[in-house]
């Protein structure tokens, strides 16, 4: 069952990747093994396909580095719960087609380390006999990312989604 | 109800009166593209099997780590000459300095352009008018292919700066007070629409760049300097190209420059905005004076000004890279240079230098950085405990002579002077 990682607020795209380890740094096959290198050193080798991150507050303020969000997709994460985002950070998480939540009242119930399911569709979120409702993502967002990310909307239809 | 400076640009750009909220379809003037997502930029577009719909819209620059630091830096920046080369692409190469700066000295940025850059202090396009916003690889890719990009046409913040800064006391200041007043947070998918007034025209274009550069660090996607002073006679500002006074802002902020003080951002957020006087003494082990925030001709002047005739401490590195070729050749030019040289300065490559920890200055555990950049985040200049402190170029050039953090004024009456008097 997916595991919970819970980071705190104002958590920015440094912390997510720093600049060194970036793929233009360390090559495109390995950046990925120092997300949160700083912040969580085990995280990159302990975290598992289908695992959810929580932040709290202003999550992936900073840098416009795709590689950090993209870094987490490679890690298998599908999926990430905050009580509020930077907005670049946003765009990556839906360009890559990793589905950005957001719930004050479900991250401050979410501890890390927790067992979870997430039905990314619906946003239907189960924690031993609890259920949580999170709001699906709006049309556009669901559009894109039914295919995939907005890059694969993008190759199929030629424009964008509602354009 | 009137519209905002985002609305009126964006309105014009759609060919209909669009509103915050909406979610629009533009064309792109402009696409700023680095040589550290180059890469992936590339990958993106033949994913798509696509090329650069209009290639004269389209700018590389490599800044962020140059000269190559490491091979895989080094055959990333090959393959974008090749890929430059061959799809008719403009290229700023090894040398000419950061993207923001490169891109308003080359003109391409304009009123009323929408111009898309990899880079998140995108904003600083603001400053001439231009509609400037960072995004990641994936919708810089989008934007060349497509020649378009979509927006959420945002909430506006208005923010006025009134009356002249004092001496001693510069637009970096003014940006920082504005972020902390802002917080980390407070402009998060808004415009934030700048109007200088009462004596703030007079702020330069160097100058307005500088705030519009800090607006992201508040969570902006765009950062507006409503049009005034020398932009009216360096650029072609058309007659719509303002706010309407009844204009909808979602916050109302208002800075008197005449009663603004030193300010420095404490580690390890960028709102973390305090007088100088509350860290005065803090030991520092290097000094940056330079990046797309404060790498400038005026900026260089400011420190020299500060260190003519003297030299920095002992033990202390004070590093100025100036943020263009432009800027070098003018400083170089006008003796700014040399004054630099004799206190002791080293002076590297126009670039990014320092700014992201990848080169040219990276920080050991437990170093202390006075920088005149834009970041102040745990890790991002090397060690996870080394502490950078942002501040004017005034301050940096201060705290290299004192070895402390300090103002120019308290050199005037360091222990150091007193025992030559």
């Amino acid at each position: 069952m997916p595991r919970v990682w819970k980071f705190g607020d104002h958590i920015n795209t440094d912390d997510i990747l720093p600049g060194k380890y970036a793929p233009f740094m360390v090559g495109e096959d390995r950046f990925h093994t120092f997300a949160f290198a700083h912040l969580r050193p085990e995280f990159a080798q302990e975290v598992k396909p289908g695992d959810i991150l929580v932040f709290g507050r202003n999550a992936g303020l900073g840098s416009s580095r795709e590689y950090a969000p993209e870094a987490l997709k490679r890690l298998g994460i599908r999926a990430v719960i905050a009580k509020s985002y930077a907005r670049i950070f946003f765009r990556n998480l839906v360009n890559l087609g990793i589905v950005p939540f957001e719930s004050e009242e479900v991250v401050d119930a979410l501890e890390d380390g927790d067992r979870v399911e997430l039905d990314l569709e619906t946003g239907v979120l189960v924690r031993g006999g609890e259920r949580f409702a999170l709001r699906p993502p709006p049309p556009f967002l669901l559009e894109a990312l039914r295919e995939g990310s907005l890059l694969d909307y993008y190759k199929k239809h030629g424009r964008f989604p509602g354009e | 109800m009137g519209l905002t400076l985002a609305e009126k640009i964006l309105s014009k750009k759609v060919g209909r009166e669009v509103r915050a909220g909406e979610l629009v379809v533009v064309e792109v003037d402009q696409v700023m593209v680095v040589d550290s997502i180059a890469g992936s930029f590339f990958k993106r577009l033949a994913y798509l099997e696509a090329t650069p719909r209009y290639p004269e819209r389209v700018s590389i620059v490599i800044d962020h780590v140059a000269p190559a630091a490491n091979l895989e830096v080094a055959k990333a920046q090959k393959e974008i000459r090749e890929w430059g080369r061959k799809h008719g692409i403009r290229v700023f190469d090894v040398g000419r300095g950061v993207c923001h700066q490169v891109l308003i000295e080359e003109g391409l940025a304009q009123p009323g352009w929408i111009v898309v850059g990899s880079d998140s202090h995108s904003t600083t396009y603001g400053a001439v008018g231009a509609f400037g916003t960072g995004m990641g690889a994936t919708d810089i890719a989008l934007a060349a292919a497509s020649g378009r990009t979509w927006l959420r046409v945002p909430e506006s913040v208005k923010v006025t700066f009134r009356g002249r800064l004092p001496k001693g006391v510069t637009a970096k200041d003014a940006a920082l007070e504005m972020v902390r007043l802002l917080t980390a947070e407070g402009a998060t998918y808004m415009a934030v629409e700048i109007h200088l007034q009462e004596g703030a025209e007079a702020l330069s274009r160097g100058e307005r760049m500088t705030l519009a550069n800090l607006t992201v660090e508040a969570g902006a996607k765009v950062g507006l300097v409503v049009p005034s002073g020398e932009i009216l006679d360096l650029y072609q500002v058309p007659d719509w190209f303002y706010p309407d006074p009844d204009a909808r802002y979602v916050r109302e902020v208002e800075i008197d420059l005449s009663r603004l003080t030193p300010r420095v951002s404490v580690p390890f957020y960028v709102d973390n905005v305090h007088e100088v006087a509350e860290v005065r003494g803090k030991r520092v082990d290097q000094v940056f004076i330079g990046t797309c925030t404060n790498g400038r001709l005026e900026d260089l002047r400011a420190a020299a000004e500060v260190l003519r005739g003297k030299r920095v401490a002992p033990g202390v590195r004070l590093l100025v890279i100036p943020a263009s070729s432009q800027v070098l050749e003018e400083a170089t030019r006008d003796g700014t240079l040399l004054t630099l040289l004799e206190a002791g300065a080293t002076i590297g490559t126009p670039g990014c230098g320092p700014c992201m920890g990848r080169h040219m200055g990276v920080l050991a555990p437990g170093e202390v950085c006075v920088s005149t950049s834009n970041r102040n985040f745990r890790g991002r200049m090397g060690a996870p405990d080394a502490e950078i402190y942002l501040a004017s170029p005034r301050v940096a050039a201060a705290s290299a002579v004192a070895g402390y953090i300090a103002t120019p004024e308290d050199l005037a009456s360091s222990p150091q002077e007193e025992a030559h008097a």
